[in-house]
């Protein structure tokens, strides 16, 4: 597979796509420096395999966000109502 | 909670300078100080809501420490009388939901099947090891495109399925952070604190365990 590199590899932006991988989760958080910040979006800007790393990961994570919260047991729902209601007429429980 | 809510803030451009804002922020603020309210008159059905809400997640938190779904659920029901006996204590210093979680997971620790003190960061599958990188750092196998077929199939249950699954194999620490981060939507800050460790810590928790998910999603995708 040849790899199209960005052109002026250095004098773009000092990140390469490793980096641009590892950073990739502080950069969603914003927790990354101005600077940093914008090495990564230009990188990202030049690096269409970073790019679709990025977007592969937020899929990721929006699979993630839809990974159901399996429904309540019903059997659980039941149990903490009733644990609830004894804890409301005896005040304490235990 | 929206859940669409949360797929536009991740999918939103980030900002750098710490734009800390889980994406169940929204409902922290708006609901959770008439919840408190509601909890401390004595509403059935403000207590029932939240079970409704974070009894599974709770669950599934308390399975990151504790062997056996039976002795998890115990963690929780611990967890939710916890909740009753300190809502009036309650001083709002830190939302209702990671204080909920903290006391689970305080239980699930002194539960203590499989305790350790502080959540390892093993020394594993570090970047410079990745073997899809050349040592001058460029791809050496770029990734295959697969986003767009994943956000195609996105409500597809295989693809959730095997999410869940690789979740629940992960180790206690990553597995704590991804399910309150991209599971459950809580901040970043709030997670930190539930877990008591640093946003550092955190954050190389939840790269490793987003790695390893992207990693099964792209076999599932490509199989």
């Amino acid at each position: 597979v040849k790899i199209r590199r960005p052109r002026s590899r250095r004098a773009a932006h000092d990140v390469t796509c490793r980096e641009a991988v590892a950073l990739v989760t502080a950069y969603l958080d914003g927790a990354l420096g101005l600077v940093d910040h914008h090495k990564v979006q230009q990188h990202l800007g030049e690096c269409p395999h970073c790019t679709e790393h990025l977007r592969q990961i937020r899929a990721t994570i929006e699979i993630a966000g839809r990974v159901d919260p399996e429904d309540l047991d019903p059997g659980a729902r039941s149990d903490l109502i009733a644990l609830y209601r004894r804890w409301r007429s005896d005040g304490d429980l235990c | 909670v929206s859940r669409t809510a949360a797929a536009a803030e991740i999918c939103a451009d980030p900002e750098p300078g710490g734009s800390d804002r889980g994406s169940g922020a929204a409902w922290a603020c708006s609901e959770e100080a008439e919840l408190v309210e509601r909890l401390r008159a004595g509403d059935e059905g403000a207590f029932a809501e939240l079970v409704e809400r974070f009894h599974p997640a709770m669950v599934r938190m308390a399975l990151s420490r504790v062997r056996s779904r039976a002795v998890a659920e115990e963690v929780a029901q611990e967890a939710w009388i916890g909740l009753l006996r300190g809502i009036h204590a309650f001083e709002g210093r830190s939302t209702l939901r990671s204080w909920l979680f903290r006391i689970v997971l305080n239980r699930a620790i002194s539960t203590g099947v499989h305790e350790r003190k502080h959540l390892a960061v093993a020394d594993e599958e570090l970047e410079h090891r990745d073997g899809r990188f050349g040592r001058d750092g460029w791809w050496v196998t770029p990734p295959t495109h697969w986003a767009d077929e994943v956000l195609d199939r996105i409500t597809a249950p295989s693809l959730a399925a095997r999410v869940h699954q690789v979740i629940a194999e992960l180790p206690p620490g990553q597995q704590a952070v991804v399910t309150l981060r991209d599971v459950e939507g809580l901040s970043s800050a709030e997670v930190c604190e539930i877990l008591d460790i640093s946003e550092g810590n955190q954050r190389v928790l939840l790269h490793r365990a987003r790695t390893r998910i992207r990693t099964a999603l792209e076999r599932e995708v490509l199989l």
